[in-house]
């Protein structure tokens, strides 16, 4: 029987939660045997080449390109985890929703104090800013949800062995956190 | 004083004449989960977590006396869904940023949040902008933060008598205001203890930090409510 395909993504976040993961330790030695690696920065393949089983993503949306990879996730994985503050309520970047984007653009790139004769960056190439920073159950379907900032390493081994294995997600009280 | 019988979820529980069911059933054992309530303060019935349903009807644990006779529905999944429901929607309706916030593993709400195991709200976030206060010497405090459970408001006050916070706006803008000169006495004892009444990270001392490591917090390894149920 082939491996259950595993792809993960970093959208608007800090890789804190891709550290998490690599804390498991020597479990990730199970981990290999365990499961495929398909698109993720783990082994750095940049695209899809077939459909997954489970789709880890970590950070939310705070761009159009972030949106655009994070449908493509929904395409193409089976099951969608939500991995961090960030993914499940829009974390640290999320500060600036309250604030409107123009404001938060002419503050970072004209108005702040390091700054001069700063302009704010609109080559095609970039992609848009979004009005805010949308958590990912708010843009498309999200089957599980791993809180904190970032997600204990025992958490992560826990729902993903319980997932592999066909059993119901183990979430003991010591090891769910939010920060 | 005569002794009052009822009954939570069918476990037989005495009270005695003028007891709240919050009261009466921290006596018998039983967590009835509280935020706006706290010992020493009158009940203020704001925040509706401690919701119990009496013959069929809803009713704040916190506010309602208990009568002889009473058979109270407290742990049932319906009524331990609505209150998650409630911390959701305080989750949704203020900014919680919990890996950023000082009383994070300290936190009621937090710990709330944990206990009926709150992984994503069910309602969208809605980013209100709300301000931070650091006018006063001793405190500061975060509008973002605020649940308006108004235990600050009920429990801080000067030598006097008079009151140091209290609701200033209505609606969806209402928020905790406060007196600056009654504010600017404050003494380190009292900024201490409005920072111990506040259920979350909405009145943080200034000068202290991060005292506790993380994994020795109140509630890091302990549910709320945990010790009630032990005991």
């Amino acid at each position: 029987m082939s491996k259950p395909v595993v792809a993960t993504a970093s959208l608007a976040g800090c890789f804190g939660c891709h550290m998490s993961v690599l804390d498991i330790d020597e479990r990730i030695l199970t981990l290999i045997d365990l499961v495929e690696f398909n698109k993720s920065p783990i082994d750095d393949i940049k695209t899809f080449t077939k459909q997954c089983d489970i789709g880890i993503i970590e950070g939310g949306c705070c761009n159009s390109e972030n949106v655009e990879n994070l449908r493509l996730f929904r395409k193409h994985c089976k099951i969608l985890i939500a991995l961090g503050e960030c993914a499940i309520m829009g974390g640290l970047p999320a500060m600036r929703n309250g604030i409107p984007v123009k404001e938060c653009l002419e503050e970072a790139y004209l108005n702040c104090p390091t700054v001069d004769d700063g302009i704010i960056p609109n080559d095609d190439e970039l992609p848009m800013i979004l009005d805010r920073v949308y958590p990912l159950h708010e843009i498309v379907k999200i089957d599980y949800y791993l809180p904190g900032c970032p997600p204990m390493a025992d958490l992560i081994w826990n729902a993903l062995v319980a997932l592999l294995e066909g059993k119901p997600l183990d979430l003991p009280y010591e090891v769910v956190k939010f920060d | 004083m005569s002794e009052i019988k009822f009954t939570i979820d069918g476990k037989e529980c005495t009270a005695r004449a003028g007891q709240t069911i919050v009261e009466a059933a921290s006596s018998s054992g039983v967590y009835i989960p509280t935020l706006c309530n706290y010992d020493g303060l009158k009940p203020a019935g704001a925040c509706r977590i401690c919701t119990v349903s009496v013959a069929g009807r809803n009713m704040a644990a916190c506010t309602t006396p208990v009568a002889s006779g009473m058979m109270v529905e407290n742990n049932t999944p319906e009524i331990n869904d609505m209150r998650k429901s409630i911390i959701e929607m305080l989750f949704v309706e203020g900014n919680h940023m919990c890996p950023v916030c000082e009383k994070s593993g300290n936190c009621e709400l937090q710990a709330l949040a944990y206990r009926y195991l709150m992984l994503a709200p069910r309602f969208p976030y809605l980013w209100p902008r709300r301000s931070v206060d650091a006018s006063i010497p001793k405190l500061y405090k975060d509008g973002n933060r605020c649940i308006q459970c108004l235990r600050c408001v009920r429990g801080i006050t000067a030598a006097d008598g008079r009151k140091v916070f209290g609701l200033v706006d209505r609606g969806g803008r209402v928020r905790i205001g406060h007196d600056p000169e009654l504010a600017a006495s404050l003494g380190e004892e009292q900024a201490k203890r409005a920072m111990e009444l506040c259920p979350v990270g909405s009145l943080i001392r200034k000068g202290v930090g991060y005292a506790v490591p993380i994994g020795k917090r109140k509630y890091d390894g302990t549910p709320i409510g945990g010790e009630l149920e032990r005991a």
